[in-house]
């Protein structure tokens, strides 16, 4: 499985409770659409550091690097490379 | 504290059976276990169930006056009874037994309809005036004591549980949807709806005139407050020196009884103020008991022992357990009879069971303290919100809410830049009274996406958040911010659940009587008139309360910030990652399409997520119990299986 569908799948599962594809788009800001609560943001945090085996600091916590699908595929590849 | 019920035919005067009446008042029996007593007369039924507290041998009800034209059946404790009596003598009234029930109908007949004004208490009262062929049903003003109703075959019935409204054949059963997206929104139910159809329940300070078989609602008092910028010269050693008296003697008022009264003590600040004034202003023996977890998160035993210690009270702890929560909760949903979107009413219900076995019926707590004097996270969360909404682009004045939530294992405000963000969403409501509580409420909300396509369609337009101005007074523009807040959370929280599901009903369940001295009207009302800046000095809340116990209570609980009551949720009903029996088939697939509410897709990956541990922010928590809780409510109360069925 991508990346990509990794991250897709958890958020599908988790905060959309749906198998349903068409619910997500890359990218759909998590904030801007209601998609997580306010302790969202923590699981996914857990959820990318043991998915991926890296540890996100403090100052990386930011909208920028984790708010959509596809800011999460290039934070995650940017810390990858 | 009792339970009551009753008949009145709208159209005829057929007097109501026995035998209905009988029905009724047993589902009661967990609120007066003590003995039934009965009335009727043409066109009227009455039934009351007693926990014997005041006057043991004299003070059956119904009571009546002299000549037996009014009667009266009540639920609750009038405080003041004693000042009321002596008074209603020097007029010439003769008294029978002496109890603070038979106060009611000799006030009734001095001042009419208005003789609640008169009364310090919390109550539910049914008063039949004969002569007058009317039937007058009270709440007290902050809704301690329930009274429910309904219209059904050319009937009034009414009972303080909508289970003995549903012991009559007449009255069908079911969940109400709206009801259900206002408990999924506001926490409650928003007055006067209940979670059934067509069930009401009386609202907080108001009353009920049956009249010729037409009804009329009003309301007698609410908790208003003084317009903004009223200037105030008094200094806050003014104020805190007022409360402290106001205090004392509503604790003392509240000890009154004739069987032993004991307390909660929950090692915060609130519970703390009433055992200390006991100890320091009463000669009544200290006994207090306490509530913990195994669970440090939710555990308050440290700051318990030392006020235990600096009081030296005679106490009972008791420790609740994850199964505590599991194997309670079908209990506890079938006395609250409501969604309840937390398992803290669980402990509670088991709090009150160490109470009765241990021989008491009475305790007074603190609940309403955080309401009246500004003590709740939802309160400095505006504020500091407010204050950020001034300069929207200061990047300093969100470090203020790195302040919020010490207590929580994974706070919100611990995502960094994205907890920022998440305060600053709603800021588009900053204009609309109801502005604190978006965050709640849209946290709260996020549950709707588990509901079923057919609920979603009936709550389509029925439920938004400008819902709750139906039940706002139109000056609450004209009060100051915090003021505001209040309001609602007293209309919304602390009526609606706290008072309802954790309150009156858990201790209830147990026969027992909770009293609640911050509820005193007169404590609420001084409560409003205190300017808001000695509510929440700066960040500093119930600053005014703290500032009145200086020397009755420990610096450390006096100085501690507020942790509020809390308990394990989703986590409690699962073992080694496997759920309760009970859970398993109630989100199972079949009984979720049986019931209708909600997804039963959705569900399942809640429970596959809460069964992996990985539920740990208050959305996904409320949805679990949310969802479990109005299941249970479904099987019990519209589909008639008993709580036992669950265990």
């Amino acid at each position: 499985m991508s990346t990509e569908e990794k991250i897709r799948t958890f958020i599908l599962e988790n905060y959309l409770f749906t198998d349903d594809q068409s619910e997500l788009k890359n990218d759909d800001s998590f904030l801007d659409q209601g998609i997580l609560d306010s302790t969202g943001i923590l699981e996914i945090i857990f959820f990318i550091e043991d998915e991926f085996k890296i540890k996100i600091k403090d100052e990386e916590m930011i909208p920028d690097n984790l708010d959509s699908v596809d800011k999460i595929v290039a934070f995650i590849q940017q810390k990858e490379d | 504290m009792c339970g009551i019920s009753g008949i009145v035919n709208l159209k005829h005067q057929e007097t109501p059976s026995r035998g209905e009446l009988e029905c009724m008042i047993q589902a009661l029996r967990h609120r007066g276990p003590d003995g039934f007593g009965f009335f009727s007369a043409p066109g009227i039924g009455l039934a009351h169930a007693r926990l014997s507290i005041i006057d043991l041998e004299g003070g059956d009800q119904p009571i009546h006056n002299e000549n037996k034209t009014v009667q009266v059946v009540f639920n609750g404790e009038i405080f003041n009874f004693l000042e009321l009596r002596h008074m209603l003598q020097k007029l010439g009234h003769r008294f029978y037994t002496h109890s603070d029930t038979e106060v009611i109908v000799h006030l009734y007949e001095e001042y009419g309809d208005a003789f609640v004004k008169h009364m310090v208490g919390q109550f539910a009262i049914a008063l039949w005036d004969s002569k007058a062929q009317r039937l007058l049903l009270i709440r007290d003003r902050a809704g301690i004591r329930p009274l429910f109703y309904t219209i059904a075959a050319g009937r009034l019935y009414f009972a303080s549980e909508v289970k003995s409204l549903f012991t009559q054949p007449a009255v069908t059963r079911r969940l109400n949807p709206t009801a259900l997206g206002e408990v999924f929104t506001f926490w409650s139910t928003l007055e006067p709806n209940s979670l059934f159809e067509d069930v009401y329940s009386l609202p907080p300070g108001h009353q009920m005139v049956v009249d010729q078989g037409e009804i009329h609602c009003s309301r007698y008092w609410d908790w208003t407050f003084p317009l903004d910028g009223i200037p105030d010269h008094r200094s806050a050693n003014d104020w805190a020196e007022e409360l402290r008296e106001l205090m004392v003697d509503s604790v003392r008022l509240r000890l009154r009884s004739d069987v032993p009264v004991g307390a909660y003590l929950s090692g915060g600040l609130d519970s703390s103020v009433i055992t200390s004034l006991i100890r320091n202003y009463t000669n009544t023996p200290l006994r207090t008991f306490s509530i913990g977890f195994e669970d440090g998160e939710f555990d308050e035993s440290v700051f318990q022992r030392e006020l235990i210690q600096y009081l030296q009270t005679d106490h009972t702890h008791v420790t609740c357990k994850a199964q505590d929560i599991s194997r309670l909760f079908p209990q506890v949903v079938w006395h609250a009879e409501s969604t309840i979107l937390r398992t803290a009413p669980a402990p509670m219900m088991l709090l009150s069971q160490h109470v009765r076995e241990s021989n008491y019926k009475v305790v007074l707590t603190g609940e309403g303290a955080d309401e009246m004097f500004g003590g709740y996270d939802i309160f400095k969360e505006a504020k500091i919100r407010r204050f950020c909404q001034r300069f929207p682009n200061s990047r300093l004045r969100p470090l203020i809410l790195k302040n919020l939530y010490p207590y929580l294992k994974h706070s919100p405000t611990a995502a960094g830049d994205f907890g920022k963000r998440f305060f600053q969403q709603g800021m588009e409501y900053i204009d609309k009274p109801y502005f604190a509580h978006i965050p709640r409420w849209s946290t709260t909300r996020r549950s709707w996406k588990f509901f079923s396509r057919e609920m979603k369609d009936l709550l389509q337009g029925s439920v938004s958040y400008d819902s709750i101005e139906r039940i706002l007074p139109p000056e609450i523009e004209q009060w100051d911010a915090l003021n505001r807040d209040q309001y609602i959370e007293n209309h919304t929280l602390l009526s609606g659940y706290l008072l309802n599901s954790q309150g009156d009903r858990m201790a209830m369940a147990n026969s027992v009587e909770g009293r609640f001295p911050f509820l005193d009207h007169r404590i609420m009302e001084f409560a409003a008139r205190i300017p808001v800046r000695y509510k929440i000095k700066v960040l500093n809340e119930k600053y005014i309360l703290k500032k009145s116990m200086a020397g009755l209570i420990p610096e450390s609980i006096r100085r501690r910030s507020k942790q509020p009551y809390r308990a394990p949720d989703s986590q409690s009903f699962f073992s080694c990652g496997k759920p309760a029996g009970y859970v398993q088939e109630l989100f199972g697939e079949e009984a979720l399409r049986e019931a209708g509410y909600f997804n039963p897709a959705a569900v399942s990956k809640l429970l596959h997520k809460s069964a992996s541990g990985k539920v740990i922010g208050f959305s996904d928590n409320m949805a679990f119990v949310g969802i479990l809780s109005t299941m249970l409510l479904d099987k019990m109360f519209i589909q008639g299986y008993p709580a036992s069925a669950f265990e």
